[in-house]
């Protein structure tokens, strides 16, 4: 398979910290990927680099064969790059449906002009497009709620419907940074089941950040395991159940430090 | 954590209430309004003032009391109250005795003997101890308040606003009944004394307003009912009615209430028209522009420049041809300062705009440009409105004849602007249902995520910006011919303050919180000379109050209000499967 | 790429703006610096005075900075209400000078007469900022940045119009002290003595400051505060106290720079806070935001700026009495500064964090 997204030698500083640390990856076309790592890795600061939010000082970024390290975010998401976030950003003072209409801006096309006096065209359009967000509210399951202010959604819908308004920029590849945080096991197996369903029924390569080992063992096709801002390990879940490397990143600093790294990974994502 | 004892704690807000009635004495709100009549002969506004801080005192240890004992307990509600009141009225007591030994005005110009006189009640010292008795009596009133049902509290509430509301506004209603005759003009006068209200129109607004609040909670559904049982026919017809009825008394208002409240009227509208335009920036996008005034400005002189006819007019076209050119000026302005400051960001750019309005204010009146926009001198002499064909041109200072209708006077400036306010509501509330309408509002939940989504922030922002500058401009122009002249010292970071705090106490975003707000923050000062003296003052309070209590302002935007009504009709089960 | 040529096109145009926009004042600099000493209408002496005034001037601005930078720098907030801080100061003191002066304290003792006004400016500044922080901005923690700044410009015309409805809307003028009058001669050049003392009194005040910053122990945490609140929260430090004590302290030096004001200018009224509160502002940006020297830094470039800018800049190009336009050259500072580098001159790169 070809890959849809290659980087290479991609470099992130902040000051003195290297938070991504010349790294080489690469995504097959249609496939399932997942970054693991320990908290800090650098794994939100790389899917940053991805999507403009961070621009990377070193190394390229080739999204189907054009360059876009450069890039504004929005540029990238035009060429079909869409992600969520691990903290969920809604906008919270919109309601669902508008929140899956704003994903759709990049096909709209009136202008301010033609809003105001609505046009044929405009109202076309219009009407085109919040068929498509209900669809699409259908499609993640929360058919009926369009109305509701997207601040009052439970948890797990909040996070389906940023699902959803990612979907709306039709991407050709989905970043999910951690999806199942905060999701009890039913969830989570619904998660799992869900993520498949995009890539099979749509066609959207995925790449996630993920912290449940269940979830990503059970859905990637190939890890990528980051640490201290390099990739130290990539393969399938076998190969990486089974490297020393990534047992002693896990493990070397595992359980005793898990609650502090909580705290730092929500530290570092202000800085995103 | 230890818990606090009640009545200390009313005892402090007991203080701090008498520290804010200080506060209104020295500030001289008291003595100023005391001119006002709440109810003429039973109590005038600046005393209703102290009285409401006693009250609310008591109250708030009265509910104080309630948390930390966990439960109302009659006794203890009514000694915290009386107690927060008792103190109030000590602090106060104090202030006076004090203030009649030391002579403080010499540093504070309002504790002057006419205050010293109010709240003593005439009687000099002897008359301090009425003021613990006034405390206690108001402390008590406030803390047995809380024992009240809900159901009975509502109403006394509303009914205590309607009075206010009433009072403040009864020079406008005074004005408008006593220019009709017959029976209204008699109303008005049984009704509305010179400077508030008459005891019987207190009394009539009172109960009248318990019985509407009683009747409204008892019968709401039945209305509701029976609305909702009209056919689709009627309900469009029950909206046309209601249409047509407002339609009505916006356009007799101004003849029925002469030219001082059409004025008053205007500038409402004018505010209405720039709220609208703000609006768009600060409500949908989120772009906090201090600089707003800059374009009011810059549409002002254009029309001066084009239509006056004193010595700068360049030009000396119509107000129809010269207002379109000056909403493009200020919209194409709105452009070239747009495009370097929207690149700063939230705070940065309230800052960077207050800049770039401070520099347009300081260009327009210094001698620099004095040859050109006339420096301290302004512009005089712009050309009215008229409707039908204007003269030719003779000489300077001399208007050109109009062959028709001259809008000349407030009132009929008065249909151009409410027209532009319209116009501009329909406009903004059209572009809100929009992509754009999405744009900005995703802009100012969450910038970056925007832009992730492939909104292009600084076009999205741009289009805000010279949509709101066009809009001041509009603002501008049609403010320059009502007053036929500009200066560059009435382009006051003022404006765009007095802008900004309507679109926030209305409720940002919120369309009808824009005329909400226009009538309450611009409307009563300019009424009322005793509320313009503290405008700034009460605008500051009001910002503080409404950013700490009700971001969401007093009339909050359609999608709240939409989501709260929603949710009290069906509690949505909240389901996890997908 | 695949970006059409109508978004290369807009973004090639926003570009060409900007750089148009700097090439302008470049142009209006260079060019006028050059017509300006062309005509020689300005002799060295009174470019001296210029940059004097300048910085005494820029002292105070300097002065005013330093709490816009330690709030911003802790509560990333614009404190817009400082400027009226800075107007309450010079108002208890003027109350509290013209006291004295009546009495005849002043005359008889000059520096104390000069040190109890200013010691209670900084009390009464620091006591209204500790009332408008817990009443006005700290139920607004954490909230969108807006809405504190929103607060703030509430706030500050609160301020402003309680002085006004207090001491009425007129014009005070600051008792004058006869120590500070007249000139120094230094090497031949005349030199107004308010003005050094002025500039003297503020360096004293700063670098008290820096050193309580930099060796007390409330000064740490302050810095500590700053950099990560969460974790010196964990490490123990009562973070609400130490937000208090960062608007007292940046408080009392604006109460301070408030007197120096009115040692200058020789006057007082309710609206004269806002002016140098927005220059100091202006001064802590241009410094670098957050950053305590930076603000000293930017305090004295501004009021160089300031003070020699309309005669160097705007005489040469023809404008007739240039110096009506010294605020809009501040102003024109500003917005550049907010424009082409917010992180300031000795501003770190911002980090997207403290952006």
């Amino acid at each position: 398979m070809t890959p849809i997204l290659i980087a290479q030698k991609v470099t992130k500083r902040f000051g003195g910290l290297v938070a991504v640390n010349s790294v080489d990856f690469e995504i097959p076309e249609k496939s399932i990927v997942s970054i693991i790592g320990p908290n800090g890795a650098g794994k939100t600061t790389f899917f940053n680099c991805i999507t403009g939010f961070n621009k990377a000082d070193e190394g390229t970024i080739t999204f189907e064969g054009a360059e876009i390290q450069n890039l504004r975010p929005d540029q990238i998401t035009r060429l079909g790059i869409s992600r969520t976030y691990q903290n969920i950003r809604l906008f919270a003072n919109m309601t669902a449906l508008e929140n899956i209409m704003v994903g759709q801006h990049k096909f709209l096309h009136a202008s301010w002009v033609s809003s105001i006096i609505r046009t044929k065209g405009m109202m076309a359009e219009e009407k085109g497009a919040l068929d498509e967000a209900q669809r699409l509210l259908n499609y993640v399951g929360l058919k009926g709620k369009g109305d509701l202010l997207a601040r009052n959604l439970p948890y797990g819908e909040q996070r389906r419907l940023e699902i959803a308004r990612a979907l709306a920029t039709k991407p050709k590849l989905l970043l999910l940074d951690e999806p199942s945080a905060g999701m009890n096991p039913r969830e989570t197996e619904d998660l799992t089941a869900f993520i498949h369903r995009l890539r099979d029924e749509l066609g959207i390569t995925i790449l996630l950040i993920e912290h449940h080992m269940r979830v990503v063992m059970g859905i990637s096709e190939k890890i990528t395991v980051l640490d201290y801002g390099q990739r130290i390990a990539e393969g399938t879940p076998k190969e990486i159940q089974s490297n020393p490397r990534v047992i002693e990143a896990y493990l070397g600093r595992g359980a005793a430090t898990e609650g502090m790294e909580n705290a730092h990974e929500r530290f570092g994502n202000k800085k995103s | 954590m230890k818990k606090e004892n009640f009545i200390w704690n009313s005892i402090k807000i007991g203080l701090v209430a008498g520290a804010i009635g200080i506060f209104l004495c020295l500030v001289g709100m008291v003595e100023i309004f005391s001119k006002r009549d709440v109810v003429k002969d039973v109590i005038s506004l600046g005393m209703f003032l102290l009285l409401a801080t006693s009250v609310l005192a008591g109250f708030i240890a009265s509910r104080r009391t309630s948390d930390l004992l966990e439960g109302n307990k009659a006794v203890s509600n009514l000694l915290a109250g009386t107690f927060a009141g008792l103190f109030t009225g000590i602090v106060l007591a104090l202030f006076v005795l004090f203030s009649s030994q030391v002579n403080l005005r010499a540093v504070f110009l309002n504790v002057t003997p006419a205050l010293l006189e109010l709240l003593t009640f005439g009687q000099g010292t002897d008359g301090v101890w009425q003021i613990l008795v006034f405390g206690t009596v108001a402390g008590l009133v406030g803390g047995a308040f809380l024992l009240l049902s809900p159901s009975i509290r509502k109403p006394i509430v509303n009914a205590v606003m309607v009075i206010i509301f009433m009072a403040l506004f009864s020079s406008l209603f005074r004005v408008i009944m006593v220019n009709q005759s017959g029976g209204i003009e008699k109303a008005a006068k049984y009704l509305f004394s010179q400077t508030g209200l008459t005891a019987n129109g207190g009394l009539i607004f009172f109960f009248g307003t318990i019985l509407v609040s009683v009747l409204r909670s008892s019968q709401a559904g039945k209305v509701q009912n029976l609305v909702d049982k009209l056919p689709q026919k009627g309900k469009l017809s029950l909206r046309v009615a209601s249409i047509i009825l407002l339609a009505y008394v916006v356009i007799m208002l101004p003849n029925a209430a002469g030219p001082f409240i059409a004025q008053v009227v205007v500038i409402i509208s004018l505010y209405i028209l720039m709220g609208l335009g703000l609006n768009i920036e600060i409500g949908f996008a989120g772009l906090l522009d201090l600089g707003f005034v800059a374009f009011y400005a810059i549409g002002a002189y254009t029309v001066g420049l084009l239509t006056s006819y004193g010595e700068f007019g360049l030009q000396h076209v119509s107000f129809w041809v010269a207002v379109p050119i000056a909403v493009l000026v200020a919209m194409l302005f709105g452009g070239l300062l747009g495009v370097p400051v929207l690149g700063v960001r939230g705070d940065y750019l309230a800052i960077a705009t207050l800049g770039f309005g401070e520099i347009v204010r300081l260009l327009a009146g210094s001698d620099f440009m004095a040859k050109y926009l006339g420096g301290p001198r302004g512009i005089i002499g712009i050309q009215k409105p008229c409707i039908g064909t204007l003269g030719e041109f003779v000489a300077v200072d001399v208007p050109r004849v109009c062959n028709g209708i001259e809008l000349g006077k407030p009132q009929e400036i008065y249909f151009i602007a409410i027209a532009s306010a319209l116009l501009i509501a329909f406009f903004s509330y059209r572009l809100r249902e929009s992509r754009l309408g999405r744009a900005w509002m995703a802009i100012r939940e969450d910038e970056d995520v925007a832009e992730a989504l492939g909104i292009k922030l600084v076009q999205a922002k741009l289009l805000a910006y010279m949509l709101g500058a066009a809009f001041a401009g509009l603002g501008g122009a049609i403010f320059a011919t009502l007053v036929g002249s500009i200066f560059a010292s009435s382009m006051q970071l003022i404006v765009s303050i007095n802008v900004v705090a309507l679109i926030i106490v209305g409720g940002m975003g919120s369309i009808p919180g824009v005329v909400v707000g226009a009538i309450a923050l611009i409307g009563l000062p300019e009424l009322l000379r005793e509320v313009s003296e503290f405008r700034f003052l009460l605008y500051g309070a009001a910002l503080v109050t409404v950013m700490i209590a009700k971001p969401e302002g007093l009339w909050p935007s359609q999608n709240i209000r939409r989501e709260l009504h929603r949710e009290e009709a069906a509690p949505i089960p909240s389901e996890t499967t997908s | 790429m695949r970006t059409t040529l109508g978004e290369r096109l807009t973004d090639w145009s926003i570009s060409g703006f900007m750089w148009g926009f700097r090439i302008l004042i470049v142009l209006i600099v260079v060019l006028g610096t050059f017509f300006t000493l062309q005509s020689g209408k300005y002799t060295g002496e009174q470019w001296i005075d210029f940059i004097v005034f300048g910085i005494s001037q820029g002292s105070i601005y300097a002065l005013i900075a330093l709490g816009y930078t330690m709030v911003y720098g802790i509560l990333r907030m614009i404190n817009f209400a400082h400027g009226e801080i800075f107007m309450s100061g010079a108002f208890s003191a003027y109350f509290l000078a013209t006291w004295l002066n009546t009495v005849g304290f002043v005359d008889a003792n000059p520096v104390l007469g000069l040190l109890i006004p200013i010691l209670f400016a900084m009390l009464m500044s620091a006591l209204i900022a500790m009332l408008v922080e817990r009443v006005a901005y700290r139920p607004l923690r954490g909230a969108p940045r807006l809405v504190p700044l929103i607060s703030a410009i509430g706030a500050s015309f609160f301020l402003q119009y309680t002085f006004r409805g207090f001491f009425g809307p007129g014009v005070y003028a600051y008792p004058p002290i006869k120590a500070l009058e007249g000139e120094w001669v230094i090497f031949g050049i005349g030199i107004l003595r308010v003005q050094v003392i002025v500039a003297i009194a503020a360096a004293l005040i700063m670098a008290i400051l820096y050193i309580v910053v930099m060796r007390t122990k409330i000064g740490k945490a302050m810095r500590a505060v700053s950099e990560d609140k969460d974790t010196a929260a964990l490490m123990g430090i009562d973070v609400n106290r130490i937000i208090v004590s960062t608007f007292a302290i940046g408080a009392a030096m604006a109460g301070a720079a408030g007197v120096l004001y009115a040692l200058i200018y020789r006057q007082v009224n309710f609206f004269m806070g806002f002016t140098p509160g927005i220059k100091a502002f202006t001064s802590a940006v241009l410094g670098g935001i957050g950053n305590i020297p930076g603000a000293m830094l930017g305090g004295m470039v501004l009021g160089i700026f300031e003070s020699v800018g309309p005669a160097l800049f705007l005489d040469g190009l023809g404008i007739i009495r240039p110096y009506q336009l010294k605020d809009a050259i501040a102003y024109t500072m500003l917005v550049m500064i907010l424009l082409f580098r917010p992180s300031g001159i000795l501003g770190e790169r911002l980090t997207s964090k403290k952006a």
